[in-house]
Order: C-alpha cells, then structure tokens, then sequence
C-alpha cells in the first residue's frame, strides 16, 4: 500500500511524442499559449489590412483597390471592413493575445504550477476560438458579404436580415454565431484561469506575493466569466429575432427600404444596447488589464526599483473591475436615457479615473531614481504608459453626456478608444513579446531592429490618432466612408490624407516586426542563460523553452514578493522569489543557476 | 466536514492504485492547506462553481431581458402556463434528493447503493426533460408558439436553455457513472460531488425560473 504522500509526490510527466498531439491538440499550456498567440498575430495582421483599405478609400477615393467588385468601393463595402475590422481586433487580437496567449503560457508558471488546471477544457478552448475565428471570416465569403452593422452590431439594423443591406443576411448570421462561439471558448478560459490561480499556486505564493501580471490576468478572467454570459445570452436572443421572428429587440412599425416590416412588433433596440455594453465595457478592460500588468512588471524589472505601492496596484486594479461593471451608460449618453441615469454613469465613469490615477503615479513612482535599462520590451512598456495618459484622459471629457452628444458620432471617440483600448494593449502585447520572446523560444528577439519597431510605432500612432482628436472637434463625423460629398469636411481632407500616410508607414513598420518575430526564432541570439533579464519570479529560475511540465518535476518554494530588487544587504540587485533566507545571506544557491557570484 | 470523508474514500482509492500515480497527480499539492487535500479534488469543486456563476450570469442577463422587455411594450400577453410544470417541478426537486442520497452513499462506501440512486437521478432528470416537451406540445396545442407574443417567446428560450443545462447534467451523471476512474487525477467521489453541485444549481435555477415566469406573468 502506497501512502497518500507517495500518491500525491510521484511525478510521471512524459511529453507527448506524436505531431498532432505535441503541437496540435496539445493539452500543454505553453503550447496552448503559442497558439492563441500566433491566431492573434494572424487576425491584427488580417484587421490592419483592412483598416489599409479604409485608409485608402476615405483619402483616394477614385483609387482601384483588391477584392472590391467593380473597382470602386461602395459604402457598403466600407461598413463591412469597418465592422470585421472592429471585431476581429477587439475579440480576435485584443482579447485573446494578452490574456489567453500570454496569460496561457507564463500564468502557471509563474505561481509554481505545472499546468493549468484543467489542460483538456484548455484545448478545447483555444480550439473554439479557433472555430469562431474560421465562421467570422467566413462572412466575407458568403452571399452579401460581410455584415455592415459595426461590432456592437444594434438591432433593429442587425435584426432585419438582407433586406436592410448587403452582408445584414448570411453575414450578419456568421457573426453572431461565431460571437457566441467565440463567448463560450472565453468562459471555458476564465474559469481555468481562475481556478488556476486560486487552486495551484505553489507553497509560499500567498496572493500578495503573485506577480502583477498573475493579479492582472486574474482579474481579467473574473470579467470575462461574469461578462461574456451576457453577451451570449444577447447573441442567442438575436439570432431568435432574425431566424425565427420573435421581438425582443425589434420594435413594431418600421419602415426599412420602403418596405413596412410586419412580422415583428414592441421590442426594444435599447435592451440590446443595455446588453451588449454590459459586456461592452468590462471588455475594454478584459483588453487593456494584462496590459497593465504587463507594464507594471516590467518597469519593476527595468528601473531595478521594487514596484511603487504593490498593494495599491493590485487594489487600483480591482476596483477598476469592479467599476467597469457600473459605468456601461456611458456609451449609451445618446440613446435617449434619462438625464439622472445619465449623470450617475458620467459620476461612476469619471471615478475610475482614481484607481487609473493611482496606477499611473505608481508607474512613475516606481521608474523615479531608477537604474532604468532601456530594453525593447521597457520601451513599449513606457509606451503604454504614455498611450494609457494619452487615451485616458480624453476619456474624462467623453464622459461629461453634455459633450458626448456632440462628440460621440465623431472621430474623436474613434480616437479616444484606439488609443486607450486598441494600442495601448497593443503596447503592452509587444512588450511582453520582447520580453518573454527568450523564454518561450530559447532566442531573443534583434534588440536593434526591435528600437527602430518601436520608435515607428510610437511615433506612428502619435501620428494617426492625435489629429483624429481634431477631426472630431471639428465635427468629423465617423463611419462615413465617402468624404467628397459633404462640404463642409472638405477643409479637413488633408488632415486626413496626413493620418493614411501615418497609417501606412505606421502598419508598414509591423513588417519589420514581423521578420524580427519569424527571423528570430530561428537565427536569433542563443538565451542560454535561465534569466537573461535579472529578473525574480519563477520563469526565470527554469530553461529556456522549459520542460514540457514546467519544472522538471520540483515544484518550487515561494520566499518572498515577487519586485525585490535593490533590496539593501542582498549581494546582487535583485533576489528572486524562490531563493531561501539563507541562500541570500551567503550568496550561495543550491538549486538553480540564476544568481551569478 | 462532508469533504473531509470524501477525501478520504479518494486516498484510499489512491492507494489501491498503489505507485501508479496518475500523470499529473500533485501538480500544485501544497501551499493553501496543509497539503493535505489533493489540490485537483479543490480545482474541481472551485471550477465547477466559477463555471455555475458564468451560466448565473446568462440567466440574469435573460432575466432581466425579461423584465425590460415586459416593461417597455403593451403587446405582452401572459403565456398560459401548463399544469404539468408544477409534475415536473416535483420531478426535480425529488432528483436533488435522490442525488444528495447517492453522494453520500458513495462516501460511506455503499457502492450498490450508489449506484441505484445516481440511475435514479438521471432517470428523473430524462422525466423532466421529457415533461419539460410535453407542457411545450401543450402549448402548441394552444395556439402559442416562440414568435406569438414576447411571454411565449420567453417561456420557450428559458425553459428550453434550461432544459438543455440540464441534459448537460444527465450527461455529466452518466459519464460519472460510466467513466473508469483508475488513473484519474481524482476519485468517482469527487466527480459526483462536482455533477451534484451542478444538478443542485440547476434545481435551483429552475424553481427560480418558474417564480419568475409565474410571479412575473
């Protein structure tokens, strides 16, 4: 008979050995992460190309361009690239490479765990989302084309099927189905992630020990759980009204095309709105979340500085989950809510601007008198910080209803959330890139050709999103997809021929990523060092790529926090979390070669 | 504490496989107890409660679809609700007797019994599922259809998603019946503890539903 310890302590870990199973319908999480990230970096390079597209029409409109029938690209056509372009970055690149992609691959590993908790439901949801990813674009193929509604997609124009325009019919379909596919994979993930987290961490990572980016990534997941079954049970209620004639959202009496619509009757477009931001909003920060764990670690790392105020941090982060939650009104100012629903959302909006407060001091506190290293990966995590500024503090006037209604069908709202929600996470994606690339592949990333990326973005996004900001004070209306027609933008043109030009050389610049990304991985400089960086937690006390069960079998002892550099007495600047009290008095480590002598 | 002999009856089934520990057995054994609860036993029972608040959440989102939809329009006709909901309804809450029997059968170690009263449960679980289709075909006997008036529309969505939450059960209870458990990261107890939660909720949620389409009329 077998004791319990020895039940519980006997570690069999052989890796799969077949194709399929080791790369394929891999059940490892790291495997798992790759994958979501490389569908991540599949669909921003597929969104830019259409975001391309949109840039060339709107500033050469005569211009022949691809996969435009005729030549010439009808409004119609326009609205369907708006649309796939707003949905494919949000869901496909924004939700899933930061959290699921990233998350995936350095969650466990950095709470001392060999797997997820639930590695098969793990495949199943990458595969999932892979399956939603394959219905969305399928809508570009179908009869119609891909649907015109945005990527809130508001009924009674999402509701009504072909006969309110081309892609409202198969399209529109596709859409929500692959949404709500794209819903259940993300249920799926939150839960792993949070049972993971609670349940696997290993002895010694108490919750104020987990790094910033495990709170992050956990946060994150608590608002996807709570937020996508909403969305679900919205996307199920509208393929009901567009399949099977129910009204939930469909009001009676319509006029659409000159046709009377009949067979509906008293729904509520409001209700789908009211739905669709529930969710809405807290995916913003499902989106930027990881983002700011991700910054907040690395400006740690980088500065050589322990984090400024780590409790604040991760205080600052929940209460910006949790207020995510109250402040969905806000995009909703001009569907004719009541003026006190209205001021109590613009009240609960502007109060996330403290917890947001907080962690941008925090930043600051933690590079002030810092050894910083500008590293690649610390520059795009400066970036975030500026982009986070930058794209939050339009946001206090955007809150404010009585300037929403001006502002809020203008390009100043396009500005407002690609710079908050669109690039900063983009931002903080990149820096996790550059900086965990040595990790998961056993390479760096060029480190030259990773500055003048950034340097192209940076810039580049300056240049693209600031003069939007102009745009929509001056009452540029978006979505529109011919200027020519409409006088009074005329005096505006060129302000917007400048943003295409930034806008390609800005995506052309991705290019250089890209072959730094697919070069690297196999020609890049060898990480034969376990911590290339000096960093403390616990990926960095392990190979790189590490083993197929993380830690070869011993699952390590958490000592202490997870920031703890420069600490005074310690004979380097910085201790890591898995070295003993008696390891860092005498310098000498019995496991592990991260400390140098 | 009934987790604790739960517990025990999977140590023991841990030691009848003897040194044939299951792949990933122990994977983050340790730190939030005193390392004595196998840490996938807890992921199981944490997993399966995150998993009900997000199906929670669907239901709320329904619910109050529900509400703003009766609220906003004068085209709302009450559906007329069957007799044979108030059968099932007892069906039901006999199920989640007979599922809190069987669980704790399962943990003195009276296997037969177990065995009978899990049959029992997912029994009635296909009775209600199947009373569930006989009130809808009484309805559409009726005249009242998904698409006559938003009422029936949402008395079909709600009884129908939760009908099919609780085929998920009956499939759940039949893989914890059928499923071999040696070299499982955890024992048949916790599995049907995990299936019992889950068919609990799904209790529950219906005795809500049914106050809300009644109450709510």
């Amino acid at each position: 008979m077998a004791s319990h310890a020895e039940v519980v302590h006997v570690h069999v870990h052989t890796a799969p050995t077949g194709f399929i199973r080791k790369y394929v319908f891999s059940v490892d999480h790291k495997v798992i992460g790759i994958q979501y990230y490389l569908l991540a970096l599949f669909s921003v390079f597929l969104g830019m190309s259409l975001s391309l597209l949109m840039r060339i029409h709107l500033v050469w409109p005569a211009l022949h361009l691809p996969f435009t029938p005729g030549g010439q690209m009808t409004p119609e056509q326009y609205l369907a690239l708006l649309t796939m372009h707003g949905t494919i970055m949000v869901f496909m690149v924004l939700t899933t490479a930061p959290q699921s992609g990233f998350g995936n691959y350095f969650l466990p590993i950095q709470i001392g765990a060999e797997d997820m908790a639930f590695p098969v439901l793990n495949m199943l949801s990458f595969w999932t989302t892979f399956v939603s990813l394959l219905v969305m674009v399928a809508a570009f193929f179908v009869s119609g084309g891909a649907p015109i509604g945005g990527w809130t997609s508001y009924p009674p124009l999402s509701a009504l099927g072909e006969i309110v325009g081309p892609g409202q019919g198969a399209g529109q379909t596709l859409w929500i189905v692959g949404l709500a596919i794209f819903c259940a994979a993300s249920l799926l993930g939150a839960i792993n992630f949070i049972t993971t987290t609670i349940d696997l961490r290993c002895k010694g990572m108490t919750l104020m020990r987990m790094p910033l980016t495990v709170w992050a990534w956990l946060i994150t997941a608590v608002l996807g759980l709570l937020a996508f079954g909403v969305l679900l049970a919205a996307c199920a209620l509208l393929l009901l009204d567009r399949s099977l004639g129910t009204s939930f959202f469909v009001p009676g009496g319509l006029v659409v095309t000159d046709q009377v619509i009949t067979w509906h009757k008293g729904g509520s477009p409001i209700l789908w709105q009211h739905l669709f931001w529930f969710f809405g909003h807290p995916e913003v920060y499902i989106a930027i979340l990881p983002g700011m764990g991700v910054a907040s670690h690395l400006l740690s790392t980088f500065s050589r500085k322990p984090i400024f105020g780590y409790r604040a941090m991760v205080y600052a982060m929940l209460s910006i989950g949790f207020l995510g939650f109250t402040v969905w009104g806000h995009h909703m100012f001009i569907s004719g809510m009541s003026p006190y629903s209205a001021f109590a959302f613009s009240l609960l909006t502007m109060s996330i601007g403290v917890p947001s407060a907080i962690k941008t001091f925090n930043w600051l506190g933690t590079l002030w008198g810092g050894q910083i290293r500008f590293t690649t990966s610390m520059l795009f995590a400066l970036g975030f910080v500026s982009l986070f500024v930058s794209g939050g503090l339009s946001g206090l006037f955007l809150a404010q209803p009585a300037i929403d209604l001006y502002l809020h069908d203008t390009y100043y709202v396009v500005a407002h959330f690609h710079l908050i929600m669109g690039v900063a996470a983009i931002f903080g994606i990149f820096a996790a890139t550059y900086f965990w690339f040595p990790k998961m592949f056993g390479r760096f990333l060029n480190e030259r050709i990773g500055k003048v990326h950034f340097w192209l973005t940076f810039i580049g996004v300056y240049s693209i999103f600031m003069p939007m900001h102009f745009l929509g004070i001056a009452g540029h209306p978006r979505r529109y997809a011919d200027l020519t027609g409409v006088q009074y933008l005329n005096g505006l043109i060129p302000v917007q021929r400048f943003i295409s030009i930034a806008a390609f050389i800005t995506i052309g610049s991705q290019l250089l990523f890209l072959f730094n990304f697919l070069w690297s991985l196999w020609g890049g400089k060898k990480a034969t060092e376990m911590n290339p960086w000096e960093a403390t937690t616990l990926a960095w006390s392990i190979p790189s790529p590490p083993p197929f069960d993380n830690f070869a079998g011993h699952i390590p002892t958490v000592y202490r926090g997870p920031y703890e550099f420069a600490v005074p007495g310690a004979r380097q600047d910085y201790v890591p979390q898995q070295l003993t009290p008696a390891e860092v008095a005498t310098g000498e480590v019995s496991s592990g070669p991260t400390v140098k002598a | 504490m009934p987790g604790v002999v739960a517990d025990e009856i999977e140590l023991q089934i841990g030691a009848n496989r003897g040194g044939d520990a299951p792949s990933r057995d122990g994977g983050g054994d340790g730190d939030r107890g005193d390392g004595q609860i196998p840490a996938y036993r807890r992921a199981s029972v944490t997993g399966i409660t995150l998993a009900l608040g997000g199906i929670l959440m669907f239901f709320l989102a329904l619910t109050s679809s529900y509400i703003v939809r009766r609220g906003v329009t004068t085209d709302w006709q009450p559906v007329p609700l069957p007799r044979l909901l108030w059968a099932n309804t007892a069906v039901l809450l006999a199920s989640s007797v007979t599922i809190e029997m069987a669980r704790r059968a399962l943990r003195r170690g009276a296997e037969d019994a177990f065995r009978n009263l899990w049959a029992l449960t997912s029994g009635l679980g296909v009775i209600f599922v199947a009373g569930q289709l006989l009130a809808w075909r009484e309805l559409r006997a009726e005249g009242v259809f998904l698409a006559t008036n938003p009422s029936s529309s949402f008395f079909y969505v709600l009884t129908g998603l939760h009908g099919l939450h609780l085929l998920g059960g009956v499939i759940a209870l039949v893989y914890v019946a059928l499923k071999s458990w040696q070299g499982s990261r955890v024992g048949q107890a916790t599995g049907a503890e995990v299936a019992a939660i889950y068919w609990h909720f799904m209790d529950g949620l219906w005795v809500f539903l049914l106050l809300l389409l009644t109450l709510g009329r």
